[in-house]
């Protein structure tokens, strides 16, 4: 079973953040804030499962990492919390996701609201085929937004940090930008919607170095307002970006769960179980 | 830091919000377009075969199935199909005569050594073809095939109407179809078979013949059978070129009458709605449309089951 | 077996005879069947438009576009049919789209992976190989007969648009089908409904496939005689028609009127209406071409 973290998160041991980022900033654990709780979620695809017994809590403003070997269900287990496998027709959650202390999958639910509060960014770059500025407006538009949507796209697009390189070529198409250019117009166009969370699947896998390190420089400044799910398959990237780490892998039944979560520092540096010390360390994966 | 926007503040906004109803309206619609294709379907065959039962109470089925000898007009009154259904088959076979060599050796050049020029050129080429008029295709069987490339050959003994043009002009109509059909299949067998030929020293065409052809059987089997129902499916083309005698005659020198050229001769013609005759074209139709329908399923078949294979 | 031969391959290359310039030859006989197999198609193709350009341009001119059916040849014109043919194909393609693009959004889209919705795709395809004269006939029956519509113009649009919709929603639901799924999937996680993802995602990518579908359609829908003959286009029209009156007529019949006709003339003026209806057709493609050229400037999958 895989430990939550309220039970391995010992006060006397840990009361602070260890390794502060560089924004300087320090928590304690009364100030987390937890958004997103997930609460013995398997998930199954048909009579498959494909993830077992998960527990696990997101605090807002924060960045969590789910690091793992690949197939073990991260990206399933990322999507469950905007509802995306809910597009695959075979797909059952069993257990609970709690946002802001509303279940997600309860029954009356409308994964169409879902998805407007928590936003995805995935792996190879989507931009739709219309401009700069239809890109960043379609999320807002259908959500009926009736603001100012130039002010929206503006601001939505400096926090992405894309503003000051399109500015002036809003109306050319989205697909013409570069690579980490495209992933940032996705960023954007998922802020546009005003979200609370901000999931992250392999952002930054299709992107070179130099993008890369844009999209985690991006992810710091996000972090002040949004709390950020990334998965990723890049060890050191969870090091550098993250402020928790969940290290998943997959089980004997071909299960994926979590083996251990907890301040991203202590993960990689001390973690407590065997199977997260010889993933880090890079004995397998 | 973040901007409040009004309505869109994602503070404690509760999760539920009914779909709206036009999204439920909207699917209403694109479900009653998508069933337009099912009304269709069911709609000729009821027509059909309302009509032609009404024929089969005067006439006898069997009569009309099994008779030799089609005389529609002129008395005494015979409703037997079989002189129809060989004059369609006489056209369609020699049409692909004509197109299954042509079609399939288009086919393996442009699967396996056409370079992306020549394709630009020879596609373009075969789809040509296949978008010409069929009546365009019955005046070129008319006005050349039969005066300038039949006439010099059997002099005298080829009638201004015979089966041959037509079934020229025909096999070159669905010539493109054998083509592009067979090519799609030809390219759908795996590069891994090829290449493994190859590294035993196969010659190009060694793997083609040997490999390629064989694996790809079905699909061009498929394509030729489809061809086969588009011939006998043809009118124009025929009407010109075969013109309308329906005579039992496997001479193709001869002029004939198809399924489809019979029903163009009825409806062209002064035939009242209610007699007899107009409605033995329902019954002809009915016997069309049951064997194109049965080709195109068998077709069908047999891609599905190509298909399979290799996925 | 020889003496201990010197190593396996050596032992073995005796063994062999692979006659290797003689299978090359046969392969470079059988390139030059495929290459002339295809000169001969170019040929017929070339043969067939030349047979048509010198019988028809002598008796091309504008009296002749102008002009309407006579008896003697040489003042015949194609007026009511040119007019006939153009309100057809508007009336068709005004039809057809949207119900075929609906149907292609449907079926593709909607429609969950079960039986029934597989019959409907199947349906579609059966359609599509149904003899055109099977249209007319039912045209014949459902238009002209039990909905009343006579001989009308509108009757035979109905029936062309019903012949050409199997082939518009094949088109179309390629065309929705070469949008890749993760443009869907960032529609969604954004917050849209399905509608709202077809209309906003969707559309604009497949728009240039489903116009080339619709306007290539129309093309072949000028083309078609067959049907019409069996729902009463008929083929002495000397007036302009209009689509709920009897008596219209259309170039390809026009073309089957003239060319039954065994005189020289009357061959001649077949081919002439023949160019025109393959300047049509042309045009028409050629518009296909430069909208699909429009329409997918930015699309890179």
């Amino acid at each position: 079973m895989s430990p939550s973290v309220a039970e391995t998160r010992d006060p006397q041991i840990a009361p602070l953040r260890i390794a502060p980022r560089e924004s300087g900033e320090h928590r304690t654990e009364a100030q987390r804030d937890i958004v997103i709780k997930l609460e013995d979620v398997s998930c199954y695809y048909g009579s498959f499962r494909a993830v077992r017994n998960v527990d696990l809590d997101i605090a807002g403003r924060e960045i969590t990492a789910l690091i793992g070997p690949s197939g073990c269900g991260k990206s399933t287990l990322l999507r469950t919390i905007n509802r995306m496998n809910d597009l695959v027709p075979v797909f059952r959650l069993e257990g609970q996701i709690l946002l802001d202390g509303q279940p997600l999958y309860a029954p009356r639910v409308d994964p169409v609201e879902v998805r407007r509060r928590v936003g995805m960014v995935f792996q190879k770059p989507n931009p739709f085929p219309k401009s700069i500025y239809d890109n960043v407006a379609f999320g807002a538009r259908v959500n009926g937004y009736r603001g100012n949507m130039n002010e929206l796209v503006e601001q939505s697009l400096r926090r992405a940090a894309l503003w000051d390189e399109v500015k002036d070529k809003l109306r050319q198409s989205g697909m013409s930008l570069s690579g980490g250019q495209q992933q940032r117009l996705c960023i954007a166009r998922a802020i546009a919607t005003e979200p609370e969370i901000i999931l992250m699947d392999e952002p930054c896998s299709a992107l070179d170095p130099r993008a890369t390190l844009q999209i985690e420089e991006l992810m710091f400044n996000l972090k002040r307002d949004y709390t950020i799910v990334i998965v990723t398959h890049n060890m050191q990237q969870a090091a550098r970006a993250s402020d928790v780490t969940a290290f998943m892998t997959m089980g004997a039944d071909r299960a994926g769960y979590v083996v251990e979560v907890g301040p991203t520092a202590q993960l990689f540096t001390n973690p407590r179980e065997q199977l997260t010390e010889d993933y880090v360390s890079g004995r397998f994966g | 830091m973040r901007t409040v926007s009004n309505e869109m503040t994602a503070a404690r906004r509760p999760l539920t919000r009914r779909v709206p109803a036009s999204e439920r309206l909207i699917e209403v619609l694109l479900f009653l377009a998508a069933a337009v294709g099912v009304v269709t379907t069911i709609g000729i065959v009821l027509v059909l075969l309302a009509q032609a039962l009404d024929f089969f109470r005067e006439v006898s089925p069997i009569a009309f199935l099994t008779g030799t000898v089609w005389s529609a007009s002129i008395e005494p009154l015979q409703f037997g199909i079989i002189p129809l259904v060989v004059g369609t088959l006489d056209i369609a076979v020699i049409a692909l005569v004509v197109a299954i060599p042509f079609g399939l050796l288009a086919a393996v050049y442009l699967a396996e050594y056409a370079s992306m020029r020549t394709r630009n050129v020879v596609k373009p080429v075969l789809e040509t073809i296949a978008g010409i008029p069929t009546i365009v295709l019955g005046f070129f069987a008319l006005n050349f095939v039969t005066p300038r490339l039949l006439k010099p050959l059997f002099g005298s003994d080829i009638g201004t109407f015979n089966v041959l043009s037509a079934g020229i002009v025909v096999g070159l109509l669905i010539t493109p179809l054998i083509a592009s059909l067979s090519e799609d299949a030809l390219r759908a067998v795996p590069r891994g078979l090829r290449e493994g030929a190859f590294a035993m020293g196969a010659t190009k065409w060694e793997v083609v013949r040997k490999v390629a052809f064989p694996a790809a059987l079905s699909g061009i089997m498929a394509s030729i059978i489809l061809a086969m129902s588009r011939a006998m499916g043809e009118t124009m083309a025929v009407v010109l070129a075969a013109g309308m005698n329906p005579q039992l005659s496997l001479d193709p020198r001869q002029s004939v009458e198809t399924m489809t050229a019979f029903i163009v001769q009825i409806s062209t013609g002064d035939t009242p709605q209610n007699s007899i005759q107009f409605k033995s074209l329902f019954a002809v139709a009915l016997v069309l449309f049951s064997i194109t329908l049965m080709l195109n399923l068998i077709s069908n078949r047999i891609v599905a089951r190509f298909r399979n294979r290799y996925s | 077996m020889s003496a201990t031969p010197a190593s396996p391959a050596a032992a073995g290359e005796a063994l062999f005879d692979p006659r290797l310039a003689r299978r090359k030859l046969t392969g470079t006989i059988f390139l030059g069947a495929c290459l002339a197999a295809i000169a001969v198609l170019l040929i017929a193709l070339i043969l067939l438009l030349m047979d048509v350009l010198t019988k028809g341009v002598p008796y091309l001119d504008l009296d002749f576009l102008t002009g309407v059916p006579s008896r003697i040849p040489a003042r015949a014109g194609i007026l009511p049919a040119l007019v006939g043919s153009i309100e057809i194909a508007l009336i068709v393609g005004l039809l057809a789209f949207p119900i075929g693009i609906a149907a292609a959004i449907y079926l593709t889209e909607y429609a969950r992976d079960t039986f029934l919705t597989r019959l409907l795709r199947t349906n579609i395809s059966n359609l599509a190989g149904v003899p055109s004269i099977i249209y007319g006939i039912f045209g014949l029956a459902v238009f002209v007969r039990a909905l009343q519509l006579g001989y009308s113009l509108l009757a035979g649009a109905l029936t062309l648009a019903l012949l050409i919709l199997p082939v518009v929603i094949i088109a179309s639901m390629e065309a929705l089908r070469a949008v890749p799924d993760s443009q869907r999937e960032g529609a969604y996680a954004l917050g849209a409904t399905r509608w709202q993802m077809i209309r906003g995602a969707i559309l604009p990518s497949s728009a240039s496939g489903v116009m080339t579908g619709i306007i290539l359609a129309m093309s072949r829908a000028i083309g078609e005689t067959a049907p019409l003959i069996l729902v009463g286009a008929v083929t002495f029209v000397t007036f302009l028609p209009t689509p709920l009156e009897g008596g219209y007529t259309v170039l390809p019949i026009q073309v089957y009127q003239w060319a039954t006709r065994p005189q020289q003339d009357f061959q001649a003026i077949a081919a002439a209406t023949i160019i025109v209806v393959l300047v049509l057709m042309l045009l028409l493609n050629l518009l296909a071409l430069v909208v699909r050229a429009r329409l997918s400037r930015h699309i890179s999958w």
